[in-house]
């Protein structure tokens, strides 16, 4: 902070353009609506269908706001952002993949009865 | 009609709250009492309350902030280690029928504040405080990336302490272990206000943790003087580095597990019960992807010391470089890819338990290669055995053992047989006290003539640095026995007779190491009272390498007057090689960050709220949390934030740097 104070804002830094932020803007409200609407109407029967599809949508819309909001590409910071994206999604995935892995064999192996109710539930 | 009302001011705070029944707890509140008032007035005898809060409580410089945090470090070590004698004289008395003199009750508190606080406030604040401390100074910059950012982590470190200090008398803590594990710590099994402390101290200081691990982030990426590329940065900057961005990656998982436990225990939610779809497995599960990259947080740090002590004790460049900081890397991937070695025994099956068992094992060979380049770089080097180098080598020979035991644990059929033994016990305390707190304290010795002017004092030193290390073998050398033997942890009454002389010899090993903390007090304070004697005039008393040595020891405010331009890895041991010139003239003004009290006092607010939520006093709990945000609010208004060091004032601190390193050369 002290040692150069001029070169912080001159360091090239991406900021968006109002049209970016509507593009964003919007794209993150359709993202949004479809979710409410899909639950609110019932649209299909089957709740993992509507689950997926929600956890789908919130995925591409955390994409829609890393690029227009927090204006990531790969070049922005002298690609650290980029670096840590990269960082952020090993480590998302082993913590998420992991876990599923872990818990999957632990109900399998511990939980023989709410297992085969969930079979059944199937 | 008055009882609601009492309940509504007080909560869940009654006078049985306040355990006057226990006349341990009572002495120990006396005493705390009788120190808190002699020091409360001694500080106002001698009119140190403005000075304290000018140039302390409220500054930004990262110097300062660095050796607050030590300071609290040591503090709470006192405490922690108070918990720790309790259960080895526990332990040591309580066989053939006798009790011992600890209730359950209050035995199971103590073995779980012993976890919390040296982990969470002695372990943690005394690595953040080093790595404040000297990566400003080895990256050649003036502060950390956002000064004001690091005076709010340190009030939010320091009032989760003050929280956790808070349940020694005012109610209790947890009696589940240290990570609290469902569905024990839920509301069913814990119904008291133990787990709820417990929550609300880690979560203020989380708070602190996280955002100390983004500025120092920051800090590295950004601030480097001109020329430190990234494979020009000292080791102990890239360990920092991989520290904090392990820190920023694993601490919010903690805060989400501590916030899902406390929705089960406030709103009656059920992630972690054991009736109506909840798992508590998946606590331990979630705390673990948190807890095993915490000990690389420790660890990784202490690895970068003993590098920087290495090289400069041998006189030599740290052997091969380029593989400590791969090696330093690959440790900070593996350590999120092994949480499981912590549950072996939860059931996951063979194929998930020999995947993390081979991850476990895959840790060993980076840290091996780690050992091999200190013994290269000590190999045909010119050592010299000053206190930090000896503790390195005591660190270096402690623990490869802690590290085999790690890997014999690390074998899924041998952890069935010995997990939650003794042996466990002994392991862990064995990398954590070989491996971070002798790191911690060759840190000490090495960067305190930097941090305050003059160097420690070596005798008393040495007689810490002996009782430390024999003391250390003597207390859990029989603790490793007892978990070979099948003693289970956490036991606070015995059967078996034959069992007792291991304890007892264990209780003798832990008054070794308090003769070792006792020593190393009477050094601090026999360096203090001898410190004109013991002045480091030159601002490199060891024949450094690193940016840190080429300043005044205590450094200026501004740290350098002119950024170093860097040209080789041990810049400064370049510098002096190139005989070049300090800069006499020439100098500007300063930019600087001024002081603010607005981190002490957000941060106050935060403890209030967390001390409301405990007890359930909501209007205290709202209080807090609208003075938090009415805090933050009103700094942010704050537009008084920078000022400049004239370039007179400059000019007379080197200019008297000068002098001071002339009368040196010519003594």
């Amino acid at each position: 902070m002290s040692a150069e104070p001029v070169a912080h804002h001159a360091s090239g830094e991406a900021h968006g353009s109002r049209r970016d932020y509507v593009i964003g803007f919007l794209l993150s409200v359709v993202l949004t609506a479809i979710p409410f609407a899909l639950v609110m109407t019932n649209a299909f029967s089957d709740p993992r269908v509507t689950a997926g599809i929600v956890t789908a949508m919130a995925m591409v819309q955390i994409v829609v706001h890393m690029i227009y909001f927090l204006h990531m590409n790969t070049k922005s910071e002298s690609g650290w952002t980029l670096m840590a994206l990269i960082f952020t999604i090993i480590i998302v995935v082993i913590v998420v993949a992991g876990s599923l892995w872990v818990m999957y064999h632990m109900n399998l192996n511990m939980m023989p009865e709410m297992a085969s109710e969930a079979m059944e539930a199937m | 009609m008055s009882d609601s009302i009492l309940k509504t001011i007080f909560g869940r705070l009654t006078l049985e709250s306040f355990p006057i029944h226990e006349p341990i707890l009572l002495v120990t509140f006396a005493g705390v009492m009788l120190g808190g008032l002699a020091v409360v007035g001694a500080l106002t005898y001698f009119r140190l309350w403005g000075y304290l809060w000018k140039e302390w409580f409220t500054t930004v410089d990262h110097k300062r902030i660095g050796i607050m945090y030590i300071i609290l470090a040591l503090i709470m070590f006192l405490r922690g280690f108070a918990d720790a004698v309790m259960m080895r004289l526990q332990q040591a008395l309580a066989f053939g029928g006798s009790e011992g003199y600890l209730n359950a009750h209050h035995f199971d508190q103590v073995f779980t504040a012993h976890g919390v606080i040296m982990i969470f406030f002695v372990a943690m604040p005394f690595v953040t405080g080093l790595m404040n401390l000297v990566v400003p100074l080895q990256i050649g910059a003036r502060d950390v990336s956002f000064p004001f950012l690091n005076n709010f982590s340190f009030w939010m470190t320091a009032f989760g302490a003050a929280l956790v200090m808070v349940s020694l008398f005012v109610g209790e803590f947890a009696r589940t272990g240290w990570l609290a594990m469902a569905p024990l710590s839920g509301l069913d099994y814990s119904p008291d206000v133990g787990v709820d402390y417990y929550i609300w101290a880690l979560q203020v200081a989380g708070v602190g943790t996280l955002l100390s691990g983004v500025n120092l982030i920051a800090t590295i990426v950004k601030m480097r003087a001109p020329g430190m590329t990234m494979m020009k940065m000292p080791v102990f900057v890239w360990t920092s580095l991989a520290t904090n961005v392990l820190i920023v990656a694993a601490f919010p998982v903690l805060t989400a597990v501590l916030a899902l436990l406390s929705l089960d225990r406030y709103a009656g939610t059920n992630f972690f019960t054991n009736t109506l779809g909840g798992n508590p497995m998946m606590y331990v599960n979630m705390i673990w992807i948190w807890g095993h990259p915490e000990v690389y947080i420790l660890i990784l740090p202490a690895f970068g010391i003993f590098s920087e002590v290495t090289s400069t004790f041998s006189s030599k460049r740290l052997f091969g470089y380029t593989s400590m900081v791969y090696a330093t890397l690959v440790i900070t991937i593996l350590s999120y890819l092994v949480w499981l070695h912590h549950f072996f025994t939860m059931g996951s099956g063979a194929s998930v338990n020999s995947f993390f068992g081979i991850t476990t094992m895959i840790i060993s060979i980076p840290t091996g290669a780690k050992i091999f380049n200190w013994l290269f770089t000590m190999y045909k080097g010119r050592v010299r055995f000053e206190l930090p180098m000896m503790w390195t080598v005591a660190f270096m020979l402690t623990f490869v053992i802690g590290g085999m035991t790690g890997v014999i644990l690390a074998v899924p059929p041998a952890d069935f047989v010995l997990h939650n033994s003794l042996f466990l016990v002994a392991h862990f305390h064995n990398v954590i006290i070989g491996g971070v707190l002798f790191g911690l304290f060759a840190g000490v010795n090495y960067w305190w003539p930097k941090a305050l002017g003059f160097r420690l004092d070596p005798f008393w030193g040495k007689v810490s640095f002996w009782c430390w290390v024999v003391g250390f073998w003597v207390a859990f050398a029989p603790v490793y026995i007892l978990g070979l033997m099948g003693v289970t942890r956490r036991l606070r009454v015995f059967e078996d007779p034959s069992l007792q002389i291991w304890f007892i010899i264990a209780g003798f090993g832990a008054a070794l190491i308090a003769v070792g903390i006792l020593a190393m007090l009477i050094q601090f304070g026999v360096s203090i009272l001898r410190r004109d004697q013991l002045r480091d005039l030159t601002g490199d008393p060891w024949g450094g390498r690193t940016l840190e040595w080429a300043t005044s020891s205590p450094p200026p405010a501004y740290n350098f007057a002119f950024t170093p331009i860097v040209h080789d890895l041990d810049a400064w041991y370049d510098m002096k090689n190139r005989q070049a010139a300090r800069p006499t003239g020439g100098y500007r003004d300063i930019h600087m960050p001024k002081n603010t009290g607005a981190g002490i006092i957000i941060a106050a607010f935060s403890a209030v709220c967390a001390f409301g939520l405990i007890w359930y006093m909501w209007w205290l709990a709202a209080l807090g949390l609208i003075g938090v945000i009415a805090a933050t609010i009103i700094h942010s208004f704050n537009y008084d934030r920078d000022f400049y060091i004239p370039a007179e004032e400059v000019t007379a601190t080197e200019e008297a740097y000068g002098r001071q390193l002339a009368a040196a050369g010519a003594a």
